[in-house]
């Protein structure tokens, strides 16, 4: 039944996901296996999406189905297991700009991808970032802005890391609406990405995930 | 635009109109000069000739289309611009006297910040109200309209957005929802009945609320409106009419938002498209009336959640397409000239939406491949644009010059563009924003 439920979400039949989901638990399957179905389900929506076959609506809709199938397993688990992680990620958008669907969409496929990722929101201040490094320890950080106010905003972040004398342990990414490679060079950051598979690559490349 | 004239008659009326421009008196409008009203009718004729695609204009027309530069540059806050209205006419004034541009787009961007305090309004954040003093006003995305409200909307649209969507959005009209049902007042039989809400508390708030909104925007328009009266007179037209969305778009970003419409795109598409199709007739009428409120030929459209890496060409074709046609068909059919921003990357879709009248519409471009965008839209319809925002921001007026000479050379050669900057910016050195205007004039005559 693992493989149908790893169909039902791939090819977006989120009623019968969730009844799917009911009869394993139902016919005793373990709920840490439900658990594993279901993000195979999501890994392969995730691929769907990084080969263009899938967008935004899978994207959510894949996110929604899990939430759903994790609150019905969550009382059955003493503690929600780790997976395994390549590393971590912060992200966040920069001060200022209060804009988030391509921050959300970078960070569920950083996440599909096997990394763990600290979401810090919106209009996040460089101080933030700088105190967020200290205590998750990332090895990438991914910097997030659709205004041409966040040019200043990502540039002050990136001072504001190497003033903190944390530059050399994290590589930094930006992205978003007017965000270019010029605004790379000026920011001082390591990596632009136009989409979100451009970010998972260098997360990939950083942490040296093949 | 009276009902016997046929759509071209319509559209000639609306420039001839242009070209004819009144004072606030009604008298045909004081220019500053012979040369001023010679230069006013050669750049409106300049953008009608790019815009309709049959002869060449005498040169590439040249405009820019700033978010909150104007201000930014004048050493104001975006928050001054927004709550002092003669600094914010002043400093648009001499911005577009300094650039001298083709056409301009008003002052209008920054609005009234004491209109939005008085109405309490959710839907952005502004300065003082969630952002900084310098930084512009942003959406709050949320969920305005629940997904078990489309058959409301669909059924009533604007009853749905007097009950339902306006006072979750506006604060002070938490009357609106106690108000009667109108088509419900036909006969003195149990008149009084449907009177009784206009007495209640909550509603007469309401109004009160309203009459002040109202007073305090027939502020803004006497400074800002005055603005656009004072340009004119030294030979610089405003062609904007005003603004209408994708139907697509009005329940993404408004109603349902991009989660919202995201997941209804799976769980309800029946739903969804028969909303459009409602909200079709609403999005030409807010056109429409706003053209004719102006006199003012072109109405921007901004798209938004159909750009490539939203959704699917399929999905492109089913949900976001075929009512944004209807909307620009119908526009059209008034005379008046659609303006839709490509906001983003669009590659993807240019197949798709080359299939309109040619000559009748013009297309703000971002950051799509523009040659691409030539070869395909641009066989229908006038592009304008794409300078970016970054090299306004960080590159060099040589940069910009090349930039421009660029687009001239391989998307301007047989008319039907227009250059401009490819997205809305706030932040920019002047320096560059003039090479655009400069540069168009150096480059983009035809011979």
């Amino acid at each position: 039944m693992s493989e149908e439920l790893i169909k039902a979400i791939t090819e977006m039949r989120e009623e019968d996901a969730l009844k799917i989901t009911q009869e394993m638990l139902d016919a005793g399957t373990s709920p840490l296996d439900v658990l594993d179905a279901c993000r195979k389900g999501l890994d392969a929506v995730g691929k769907c999406f990084e080969e263009g076959d899938y967008f935004l609506p899978e994207l959510m809709l894949a996110g929604e189905m899990m939430n759903q199938i994790t609150e019905i397993i969550k009382p059955k688990l003493a503690d929600m297991p780790d997976r395994e992680r390549h590393g971590k990620v912060l992200i966040g958008t920069v001060e200022g700009d209060i804009h988030d669907i391509g921050k959300n969409i970078v960070s569920f496929m950083l996440d599909v991808n096997g990394f763990e990722v600290l979401d810090l929101g919106v209009d996040v201040p460089p101080k933030k970032f700088v105190d967020a490094i200290q205590d998750f320890q990332p090895q990438v950080v991914a910097l997030s802005g659709f205004l041409t106010l966040s040019f200043d905003a990502m540039k002050n972040t990136v001072a504001a890391i190497e003033s903190a004398g944390l530059r050399e342990k994290v590589k930094i990414m930006i992205g978003g609406g007017q965000i270019n490679e010029e605004v790379k060079e000026y920011a001082d950051a390591d990596g632009y990405g136009r989409d979100a598979m451009a970010g998972i690559s260098f997360a990939k490349k950083w942490v040296g995930v093949k | 635009m009276t009902a016997q004239l046929t759509k071209e008659e319509k559209f000639e009326a609306i420039w001839q109109g242009k070209l004819s421009p009144k004072g606030p008196d009604g008298n045909p409008l004081p220019f500053q000069s012979p040369e001023a009203e010679k230069a006013y009718k050669d750049r409106i004729l300049r953008f009608k000739d790019a815009i309709e695609m049959k002869k060449l204009p005498d040169r590439v027309p040249v405009t820019v289309f700033p978010s909150m530069f104007p201000w930014k540059n004048a050493g104001m806050t975006v928050e001054e611009a927004m709550y002092d209205y003669g600094k914010c006419a002043e400093a648009f004034q001499n911005f577009v006297l300094e650039l001298e541009p083709d056409v301009h787009w008003g002052a209008y961007a920054p609005g009234s910040g004491k209109m939005y305090e008085i109405l309490d309004y959710k839907l952005y954040a502004w300065p003082g109200h969630g952002v900084a003093p310098e930084h512009s006003y942003q959406a709050n995305e949320g969920e305005y309209m629940l997904a078990n409200e489309y058959d409301a909307l669909i059924q009533d649209p604007s009853g749905y957005f007097t009950h339902v969507y306006l006072p979750r959005v506006f604060g002070a009209l938490g009357g609106f929802p106690m108000l009667p049902f109108l088509p419900g007042i036909l006969e003195i039989y149990g008149l009084p009945l449907s009177f009784i809400p206009f007495g209640l508390p909550p509603v007469q708030a309401t109004y009160k609320a309203l009459f002040e909104a109202g007073a305090e925007a027939l502020q803004w328009i006497g400074a800002i409106g005055g603005a656009d009266g004072a340009l004119a007179t030294f030979g610089f037209p405003n062609i904007l009419g005003g603004f209408t969305k994708a139907p697509f778009d009005v329940i993404g970003d408004t109603l349902r938002g991009t989660k919202g419409i995201m997941l209804d795109i799976h769980r309800r598409p029946d739903k969804l498209l028969e909303a459009m199709e409602a909200l079709v007739p609403l999005m030409i009428g807010m056109g429409v009336a706003s053209a004719q409120q102006t006199g003012n030929p072109l109405i921007f459209i901004p798209l938004h959640k159909g750009a490539d890496s939203f959704i699917s060409d399929e999905q492109f074709k089913k949900f976001f397409w075929p009512t944004l046609r209807e909307v620009m068909l119908g526009l059209i059919e008034e005379g008046i000239v659609p303006l839709p921003a490509l906001e983003g990357y669009w590659n993807t879709r240019l197949e798709v939406i080359q299939d309109i009248p040619k000559g009748k519409t013009v297309w703000m471009v971002d950051q799509s491949d523009m040659v691409e965008v030539k070869k395909t839209l641009g066989k229908n319809a006038c592009l304008l644009g794409n300078v970016p925002s970054s090299m306004l921001n960080l590159g060099t007026p040589q940069d910009v010059k090349t930039y421009v000479k660029n687009l001239i050379d391989t998307a301007g050669k047989d008319g039907g563009l227009i250059i401009c900057n490819g997205a809305f910016f706030d932040e920019a050195k002047l320096e560059n924003v003039k090479a655009i205007v400069d540069a168009t004039k150096e480059y983009g005559a035809y011979k």
